[in-house]
């Protein structure tokens, strides 16, 4: 298929303006700001189906809408923070298709008034920011950035910001507190950043590839969108695909593509000899999928989407697809699972803070064999202790793994405390 | 010597980019960062100056980001991502070969002070197991799909450089 | 007036306005929710998760806007599928919250338990145990036993010094921010944060010096658990080995409401000592704070060595002396009374001294006295209610350093909206917070305060008010300077007096200088040439220790009697030396610079060998052939309210009513507002108004016009000074070391080749004086400042020679 975000792979040096300018790029933002309302493009991209790719997939239309219009300015900021073990797919975007992702931003700021966006980097991606700050200024110079766009009233500035190293700037509003110069530890919500965001403004916050789609939403309409993907889940999705499979890496599909598809199609398979154990199709903070013999062509024929996932256990979240064989343990696995989550939890809440200490010492016992039945207990215990009592989502997504890895796995515990 | 004497024109333009002060904290310490490798009392006091804020305020946030170090280490930061999706593809073993070649234990720098190992989070690459980063100054450099004998032939390369800058 | 909601907790109907928080809410209504981040104080951050509730919220029909209704006609509820934090949450119509359902008590449970497992749960040897939040719920809640490995407990250090007065435990601290906040939102001192992240989270401060601010104490008070403790309390006693005593604060004009914790022990020979003072409750003066001045040097003298003290004997003889010489003296006798003496004793000297036909002088270097009795606030002021459409004005002085809860509280008052207008000759700390800086050159204060109404936006703020206070002070001023500006400052208030929340606050130097100018008490403009040759009586004051002219004066004194605390400079050179209770050894009462009248108690036993200044006053006037009321303070007072017009109707019983205030602070559960002390023993009254407004003089002042090789000294005060109760504060002493100097523009030290921290030679009004060199950007060239209280004489502004001092 041809690629809509991808698009690097079909045309060579699409990372280029003039390339990208060749294969229509900037049109689309061009017609939005001298054709189109922006209520308009808020209703398209609602009609569109278009739901967030940062993980919790929420419509983009509708979080739009729920900027007021009496308090100015607004702000657009994008979330590039691309931290969950697993996801990978954000960074080849910037990296290869940067300008339709900088035009998506710029069309979502036109939707929704706002002058300033904000793309906020990870630490780590130091050269895509140094990469985007280029792209930026040669936007400027091509009179798609700054005053009066087009001939409109309209004008625009786009800015990155690079974190330094911390998952939690992820959940957005920590990554606000990021951008105020502050530690990024989430704000109490309500108000919702959508009211209360940035510098204390109504602020949208998207995900790189969700900006991504807008281009090609401008440019084709719902209808045109709607096209790929199911009903319910409309339009494509990168898959990040890891772990134990043969040719590991971003695919784009639409949205309801099959497991088997993504793993044993594009993925090559796993590696000779290996037999597919899990899943954990949303990154570290999955619920974990079990295949096995009684399991295996269920969900394989589980179509990706963010219905369907929930049928084997599980969210499709960020769609970072992790295959483990059947040569590690669950034990090891969310041993691995709690040390990331540990060294994030900001610490600003307690179940978070205390909860993920007390998961690490006893995956880490479980797990190298000192433990007893009572403790892997005790985990599961702490799990729900922690479940549902955080001020954000880290906390629940701590959980996740552990308590779906020792209900759907026990025999890995049974063997480990039994040794 | 002030960062705002250091580096005026780069101070400039982090101003600029924010409307209000306090954002620019985050890139103000990565210049802070850049020459020495990590951020000293005396860089947390001057943008502390620069933004109106008490140094404590500044050094609260040094500590809750893990890119920025307010202890020196090596010239080098090799991060290798040992995070599940790399460890799937082998990372802990890369790392621990590569310790073992180095002849340091994770988290030690090596008897030059070039290279300082440290086992990290996902870096988002984890298509490219095994993977490191590595952390100079204020930049960051990623290096995918390595070897521990491209590893060692990089530091060696590290070493010449240095020897020639110094 | 706030809308009122309607809702149920725990199935009592309950009444708020709307915006209360469910917690809040409980709390009126007697239920206790558990929390630790949330203080009523501060906004709510939801961060501890330990208020988890279960909260209904009546379903909404989205067509009609109405509530569904069941088959019962009751609103249907609709509850989250999750707990909700009650301190986040504020109220609606017809919602339902469950405290302690088994939902609800689990999830409690839960918290507690983790918050305990990284706890060290050393309570026996914890200041805090006894008056601990997480000790109590632990009690209520917590397991007996723990599911966790002790081995694998997340340990921390111990005994961090923060700075000299703080403490603090990491292992103990559970994170809740409470400290970190305070110092942010209502000292305005961000000086602690959080450092790393995560379960390595760990209280700092990384200001030099360590934790610099002067409130640090009330972190120790809001921190909910062992964490923060003050350096003289530590290892000092259990809290319920403990007695309280209410007091007031006497170290500054504001007058505290504050908790002296008492105890016999061993080391005062099984005798009581005063082992820490706590804020108490006033909402109206202090809220639920104090400075560190007050809580760290509001005690330590009274055990202090240099107790003044005779035996009985020596002390009826002492007071027969006196009487004699006084009586001898008659109109020739000068009384001079410092105004730590409480309005009891004031009352008692005016009646001697009527009675002698001499004249009492107020010892003090600041005039405007009679203006601010005519023109200060009136009955129902509150700073606390000043806010949007109300304008603050403070002239010449430095809150921070002078009263530094009124910093705090004018601080709070502008971010609530008020227009607050900072006017001095150099920067001050309040100069952040307000909406307007007026600077100017020393010497046109006056001036520049008659300015300001011309001043288009400041002038504005003023005319416009809906109430005005104005502070003025002695930053820089003498008794003249002082007088003038209290006159212009009057003016500005143009007929506004008389109404709550209006008026002229002086910002006296000590407790209770607004009561003895309310009893009529006037300071002397040349006070020297009143003493020469006289017979003087001098209470509660050090003029022979301020300035050595004073002290020549006395020296030619007929006679010098001193009544005094402590050994002072004056009573080394007095002929009679009487010895005084200290006030936390006796009742009375102080009128605060606000003019409200407020209740001190007895905190320990009257030191042997010393009595009350009122009784000592009392026997002289006795030995005089004059009958005063010497018995006891309540009497004093009865016969005081009956002869002062200004403080007519006032009696002990009226100054101790309190009535309930909010937030509701330590009760049962010190977790809400932490371990300050609820006031039970009375919030004080404010005198009616007083005399009519009078016509105050116009007068200027001279300005001072240095020589060439002069420089301008200007005296200023700082919190941390030589004065003779805070000297006996050993905790303070590097506080008091570090504004120990003079202090100059780096321009002006570079000229006269001096550096920071230099030694040098002031000579000031002719007295030569060692000191040590300040440097400070924002004083301006020319000028140097010479702190109050340092040894080095200056009453009012001087040209001065300053001098590198010989290297020894
Ligand atoms: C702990 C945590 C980490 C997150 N990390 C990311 C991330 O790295 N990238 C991202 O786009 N969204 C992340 N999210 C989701 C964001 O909070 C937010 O929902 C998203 O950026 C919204 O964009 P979307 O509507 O386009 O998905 C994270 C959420 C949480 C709770
Ligand atoms: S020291 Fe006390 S007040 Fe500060 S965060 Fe820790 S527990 Fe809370
Ligand atoms: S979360 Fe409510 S008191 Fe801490």
């Amino acid at each position: 298929m041809t690629h809509l975000l991808f698009r690097h792979r079909d045309i060579p040096e699409i990372n280029k303006l003039q390339v990208y300018q060749k294969n229509g790029g900037f049109a689309n933002f061009k017609k939005a700001v001298t054709s189109l309302q922006p209520k308009q493009i808020v209703d398209e991209v609602k009609a569109s189906g278009l739901r967030g790719r940062g993980g919790a997939g929420f419509p983009t239309g509708v979080k739009w809408s729920f900027l007021p219009d009496t308090i100015w300015p607004h702000y657009v900021v994008c979330n590039a923070d691309e931290s969950e073990p697993g996801t990978f797919k954000d960074r080849e975007i910037m990296e290869s298709n940067p300008f339709q992702f900088l035009e998506g931003v710029a069309i979502a700021c036109y939707a929704v008034g706002a002058n300033e966006g904000y793309v906020y980097l990870r630490g780590e991606f130091f050269e895509v920011a140094k990469f985007l700050d280029q792209c930026i200024a040669e936007m400027e110079k091509a009179g798609y950035l700054g005053d009066r766009l087009f001939g409109t009233e309209y004008s625009l500035r786009l800015k990155t910001h690079l974190g330094a190293g911390a998952y939690i700037c992820g959940e957005e509003t920590a990554l606000l507190e990021s951008i105020e110069g502050k530690r990024g530890q989430p704000r109490l919500r309500p108000p919702f950043p959508a009211v209360v965001g940035l510098y204390g403004k109504p602020t949208v916050i998207n995900n790189v590839e969700t900006l991504t789609n807008l281009p090609y939403i401008i440019e084709h309409g719902a209808a045109g969108y709607r096209q790929f993907g199911t009903e319910k889940s409309p339009g494509v999705k990168i898959f990040s695909l890891s772990g134990n499979v043969n040719k590991p890496g971003n695919y784009e599909l639409p949205l309801g593509a099959t497991f088997r598809e993504l793993i044993f199609g594009l993925g090559g398979g796993l590696p000779e000899g290996r037999k597919l154990r899990a899943i954990m199709p949303a990154g570290a903070s999955s619920s974990i999928i079990r295949v096995d013999n009684a399991s295996f062509e269920r969900v394989m024929d589980t179509p990706m989407d963010y219905e369907n996932v929930q049928n084997v256990g599980s969210l499709l979240g960020s769609a970072s697809v992790i295959v483990i064989d059947d040569s590690h343990p669950m034990d090891w696995v969310i041993n691995k699972t709690i040390h990331f989550f540990k060294h994030e939890s900001c610490g600003k809440c307690t179940p978070c803070r205390d909860g993920n200490y007390w998961m690490q010492h006893l995956t880490e016992r479980i797990h190298e064999g000192h433990a007893t039945e009572k403790d892997v207990v005790l985990l599961k215990s702490v799990a729900g202790q922690m479940l549902g009592k955080c001020l954000c989502a880290l906390g629940d997504f701590s959980t996740m793994a552990v308590t779906t890895a020792i209900e759907r796995f026990p025999e890995d515990f049974e063997k480990k405390v039994k040794a | 010597m002030s960062l705002a004497e250091k580096y005026p024109e780069e101070v400039q333009a982090i101003f600029a980019k924010y409307p209000i002060k306090r954002s620019a904290v985050m890139p103000l310490l990565y210049l802070a960062q850049r020459e020495e490798t990590y951020i000293t009392k005396e860089s947390m006091q001057d943008i502390a100056h620069l933004l109106d804020l008490t140094v404590t305020e500044v050094a609260s946030i040094v500590g809750f980001y893990s890119l920025y170090h307010d202890e020196k280490a090596g010239k080098y930061r090799m991060q290798v991502c040992t995070d599940l999706p790399c460890a799937l593809r082998g990372a802990d073993a890369f790392l621990n070969n590569l310790c073992g070649n180095l002849g340091v234990k994770v988290g030690e720098t090596t008897p030059d002070g070039l290279v300082t190992v440290e086992a990290v989070m996902c870096l988002a690459a984890c298509d490219k197991a095994p993977m490191f980063q590595l952390q100079h100054g204020d930049e960051v450099h990623y290096h995918e799909n390595m070897t521990v004998d491209r590893t060692l032939e990089l530091i060696e390369a590290l070493k010449k450089a240095d020897v020639e800058v110094k | 007036m706030a809308k009122l909601i309607n809702l149920k907790i725990n199935g009592t109907p309950v009444t708020v306005p709307e915006g209360t928080l469910v917690a809040d809410a409980a709390k009126k209504a007697g239920i206790d929710i558990p929390v630790f981040c949330y203080h009523p104080k501060m906004e709510p951050v939801g961060m501890c998760r330990q208020c988890l509730v279960e909260i209904g919220r009546p379903m909404i029909d989205r067509a009609t806007g109405q509530p569904i209704l069941d088959d019962s006609g009751q609103p249907k509820l609709q509850f989250m599928p999750k707990l909700e934090t009650a301190c986040t949450n504020p109220v609606s119509e017809g919602m339902v919250v469950l405290t302690s359902t088994e939902k609800a008590t689990t999830g409690q449970k839960e918290i507690i338990e983790l918050l305990l497992t990284s706890h060290p749960l050393d309570c026996p040897i914890c200041d805090k145990g006894g008056e601990c939040p997480l000790q109590n719920l632990a009690m209520t809640y917590g397991a007996d036993q723990s599911r966790f490995t002790f081995e694998e407990k997340h340990h921390a250090e111990k005994h961090v010094a923060l700075g000299d007065l703080i403490f603090l435990d990491r292992e103990r601290c559970i994170q809740c921010a409470r400290c970190i906040r305070f110092q942010d939102s209502i000292a305005g001192e961000p000086v602690l944060a959080f450092y790393q992240r995560g379960r390595n989270t760990d209280i700092v401060t990384c200001s030099d010096p360590g934790f610099d601010s002067v409130f640090s104490g009330n972190t120790t008070d809001i921190c909910p658990v062992g964490a923060l403790t003050t350096a003289d309390f530590r290892f000092g006693a259990r809290p319920w080995e403990l007695k309280q005593a209410a007091s007031v604060c006497a170290q500054c004009p504001v007058g505290c409401n504050v908790t002296f914790n008492v105890r016999r022990e061993a080391k005062s020979g099984g005798g009581y000592a005063i082992k820490r003072v706590m804020p108490r409750q006033n909402e109206q003066v202090n809220e639920i704070w104090m400075c560190d001045k007050g809580r760290f040097a509001g005690y330590p003298y009274t055990e202090s060595t240099s107790r003044l003290t005779l035996a009985p004997a020596e002390l009826d003889s002492a007071l027969s002396r006196a009487a004699a010489k006084l009586a001898e003296a008659k109109s020739d006798a000068v009384i001079l009374a410092g105004g730590r003496l409480a309005n009891e004793d004031l009352y008692n000297l005016k009646q001697l001294a009527a009675a002698l036909g001499a004249p009492a002088y107020l010892y003090t270097q600041m005039g405007g006295g009679e203006t601010t009795t005519a023109y200060g606030l009136t009955a129902g002021s509150n700073l606390g209610d000043l806010g949007k459409g109300d304008t603050v004005i403070v002239a010449a002085s430095d809150l921070y350093n002078e009263a530094p809860i009124w910093h705090l509280r004018l601080k709070a008052a502008a971010q609530r909206g008020a227009t607050l207008i900072v006017a001095n000759a150099r920067a001050t700390k309040l100069d952040e917070f307000s909406s307007f800086v007026v600077r100017y050159a020393y010497g046109d204060e006056t001036e520049t305060v008659k300015g300001l109404l011309g001043k288009e936006k400041v002038g504005e703020a003023i005319k416009n008010a809906n109430h005005l206070v104005i502070f003025y002070g002695a930053d820089g001023l003498g008794l003249g300077g002082t007088s003038a500006l209290a006159a212009a400052c009057a003016e500005l208030l143009n007929g506004k007096t008389g109404q709550p929340n209006n008026g002229l606050i002086g910002v006296w130097s000590t407790p209770n200088q607004q009561g003895a100018l309310e009893l009529g008490f006037r300071p002397a403009a040349d006070l020297a040439s009143k003493l020469k040759g006289k017979t003087v009586y001098i209470l509660a004051a050090d003029p022979a220790g301020d300035d050595p002219r004073l002290a020549e004066a006395l020296k030619t004194a007929k006679t010098v009697i001193a009544q005094d605390i402590l050994a002072t400079e004056t009573t080394r050179l007095a002929e009679i030396v009487l010895p005084a209770a200290a006030y936390t050894e006796r009742e009375g009462t102080y009128t605060s610079a606000e003019r409200r009248v407020q209740r001190f108690y007895p905190a320990v036993p009257v030191k042997p060998g010393t009595r009350v200044d009122f009784a000592l006053v009392a026997e002289i006037a006795k030995k005089c052939g004059v009958e005063l009321e010497g018995r006891s303070a309540l009497l004093v007072m009865n016969k005081l309210a009956a002869g002062e017009s200004a403080f007519s109707g006032l009696n002990y019983a009226s100054l101790a009513e309190a009535v309930e205030q909010w937030p509701i602070i330590g009760r049962g559960d010190l977790y809400y507002g932490g371990t300050s002390y609820e006031n039970k023993l009375g919030l004080g009254v404010i005198l009616a108004q007083g005399a009519q407004p009078f016509n105050v003089e116009r007068s200027t002042m001279k300005a001072i016009r240095p020589q060439e090789n002069e420089l301008l000294a200007v005296p200023v005060t700082k919190l941390y000074d030589l004065g003779t109760t805070l000297a006996p504060a050993s905790r303070l002493a590097a506080q008091v070391e570090r504004f120990a100097g003079v202090v100059l523009n780096p321009v002006t030290a570079a000229k006269l080749g001096l550096e920071n921290g230099g030694k040098a030679t002031v000579s000031v009004n002719n007295v030569e004086v060692a000191t040590q060199i300040l440097l400070d950007e924002s004083v301006s060239t020319g000028v140097v400042l010479i702190p109050r209280s340092f040894a080095i004489p200056l009453s009012e502004p001087a040209a001065v020679k300053i001098s590198v001092a010989e290297k020894a």
